[in-house]
């Protein structure tokens, strides 16, 4: 047994389960690290690398398992928000058709997702409630159902799904959402689709 | 649940992926799963799986040709009652805090001399590549049914895979930001349409924890809780977990701390 | 040879009652593998189902029936201590058959 496992080890002895007894929250946490670096040995190395290095907004709300304090959540969301790139045309509406396949679509960036030109989808469904005629949803994020016909569907509004998706936590320090524009796991394009699917008039969100 | 009035009646459990009856109402929805559920469990294909671990237990094999029957499973060498029910635990034999699968693998490597690369080449069965481990798991998780979970929590060791699989609980990483919270940190949550426990609530860890391992339809086999853990990492955008990693233990020592006192009712039958 | 069958027959009231797992792959032959190439059919066809020298049961299934079927079925004119038997073949000719005693109850 490694010395640093020795001291965690020994200054558990010490200490009740759950409480700081011994042991601190950073102590934990580098012990952690240890052992996830250890557990991910035989799979895939370009995807272990991503996964062993958690970014700053990560690495915070892991922390805080998700309820940073109020200076550390402004910071985030500040941070997040001058981050997002916006489409260059100034456009955010695309084809909520299309908008409606990537948030059906569930595919990409698994272990088992071959190495292809198969766009990512959002799989938007797996959390909320869209479309109407789609009953297979989630519920871990608030229903989108009617989302245009609620808020109307102005620039402020369009600029603000776009935003959402491209990065939540510009809007809610670690929110459960991925970000999906920032961690580069759907293009402008897509994104713009999905903000038609949620906006756009004839969307069946709307109708 | 009603049966068909003819002399021979015959009710054909059909494992299909299509639900019986689609309604619009979510609550319908909800009650034709259950009924959907409670067709299916009468003829858990885990009972298949069962009755060839005990077999698998029992056969002498690998280049000591010893049967499993000596393996110790924290309650003394051969004891299979009650043993499930006080994983994870701490080993002295091995100096480490072992699940049921990486106390298997011991057993395999120690009792029956198979070497360790051999003895973790496949645990998760394919079409035709059936694994020894989901049987061996079923066998032994069944040798628990309708008992308690009572996981020890008083090693040093087992307090230390504690605080760590608090720690990975909570770690999120990854290019959808994913931690095992983000899907397990609420109630009455549903991913599509499974529900998701919250796994630090004892009232939803009690429950669901014990159901594992558990014949899984959409994967036409037992899956344990290792498979569970890598499935859930395959979601989470992460790489394949090493199979009985000192991390999947962690983990399971903190959902157990939380699941402790639900009745064991392995192996399950899930979608 | 597949697997043994898991079979319980018990009596209710005056009939028999059976509940009967079986293990089988029951691959549609539409099931493409991770190659892409297509998993040939293999499925049980028919089930027999005997006591007393007597057919009570007659199924011809198809590839609608999902992998490691259960069949749950009543029929009268069995006591407890008499034998049971199922047997079953498939599409490529391979067949199994397990027998039950009939319980109490």
């Amino acid at each position: 047994m490694k010395m640093r496992e020795v001291k965690f080890v020994a200054a558990l002895a010490l200490g009740l389960v759950g409480c700081a007894g011994g042991v601190s929250d950073d102590e934990a946490r580098a012990r952690a690290e240890q052992v996830f670096r250890e557990s991910f040995t035989h799979g895939n190395r370009q995807m272990a690398a991503r996964v062993e290095r958690q970014d700053e907004v990560q690495a915070l709300c892991s922390r805080y398992r998700n309820e940073p304090p109020k200076d550390v959540a402004e910071k985030i969301e500040r941070e997040q928000a001058a981050g997002i790139r916006y489409p260059a045309s100034g456009k955010f509406l695309g084809d909520w058709r299309q908008g409606e396949r990537i948030a059906q679509d569930g595919y990409g960036m698994r272990f088992t997702d071959p190495d292809t030109r198969r766009p990512n989808g959002g799989g938007c469904y797996n959390c909320h409630r869209i479309a109407p005629a789609e009953i297979s949803y989630g519920t871990i994020g608030p229903s989108l159902y009617r989302f245009g016909a609620l808020r109307g569907a102005g620039e402020a509004t369009q600029r603000y799904a776009y935003g959402k998706i491209y990065d939540s936590q510009a809007y809610l320090a670690c929110s459960h959402m991925p970000r999906f524009g920032h961690n580069g796991v759907l293009t402008e394009e897509q994104i713009m689709h999905l903000v038609a699917l949620l906006l756009d008039p004839d969307s069946p969100v709307n109708r | 649940m009603p049966f068909h009035r003819l002399p021979a009646a015959v009710l054909v459990g059909v494992l299909a992926a299509t639900l019986p009856c689609i309604c619009a109402a979510q609550q319908d929805t909800q009650k034709e799963i259950e009924r959907y559920r409670q067709l299916l469990a009468e003829g858990n294909p885990a009972d298949l799986f069962e009755a060839r671990g005990e077999e698998l237990w029992k056969t002498p094999r690998g280049p000591k040709k010893a049967s499993l029957e000596q393996c110790d499973l924290g309650l003394g060498a051969g004891v299979l009652k009650g043993a499930f029910a006080q994983l994870p635990r701490y080993f002295a034999d091995t100096d480490r805090v072992q699940d049921l699968e990486s106390r298997l693998v011991t057993c395999r490597v120690t009792l029956q001399g198979i070497d360790p690369a051999e003895a973790t080449r496949n645990p998760f069965s394919a079409p035709g590549r059936p694994s020894d481990m989901e049987a061996l798991a079923s066998f032994v998780a069944g040798q628990s049914r309708g008992m308690k979970l009572a996981a020890p929590l008083r090693h040093e060791k087992e307090l230390e895979a504690f605080r760590v699989g608090e720690q990975l609980f909570y770690r999120r990483a990854g290019p959808h930001d994913f931690a095992c919270v983000s899907c397990h940190g609420e109630n009455g949550k549903r991913i599509r349409l499974q529900e998701l426990p919250k796994l630090t609530d004892p009232h939803d860890a009690q429950k669901i924890f014990t159901t594992w391992p558990a014949y899984r339809v959409s994967q036409g086999s037992v899956r344990t809780m290792q498979h569970r853990l890598y499935d859930c990492y395959w979601q989470m955008r992460h790489p394949q977990m090493d199979y009985t990693s000192e991390a999947s233990i962690a983990l399971e020592v903190f959902m157990a701390k939380y699941a402790n006192s639900g009745e064991i009712q392995a192996p399950g039958l899930k979608r | 040879m597949a697997d043994p069958m898991r079979i319980r027959a018990s009596m209710a009231g005056d009939k028999v009652e059976v509940r009967v797992l079986m293990s089988h792959e029951m691959e549609t032959g539409l099931r493409k593998d991770a190659s892409g190439a297509l998993v040939p059919a293999h499925f049980i066809q028919n089930v027999t189902v005997t006591h007393a020298g007597k057919t009570v049961l007659s199924a011809q299934w198809g590839t609608s029936i999902s992998k490691n079927p259960f069949m749950h079925f009543r029929f009268k004119g069995g006591k407890p201590g008499e034998k049971v038997t199922i047997s079953w073949v498939d599409n490529k000719g391979e067949r199994r058959s397990d027998e039950a005693v009939i319980s109490g109850g």
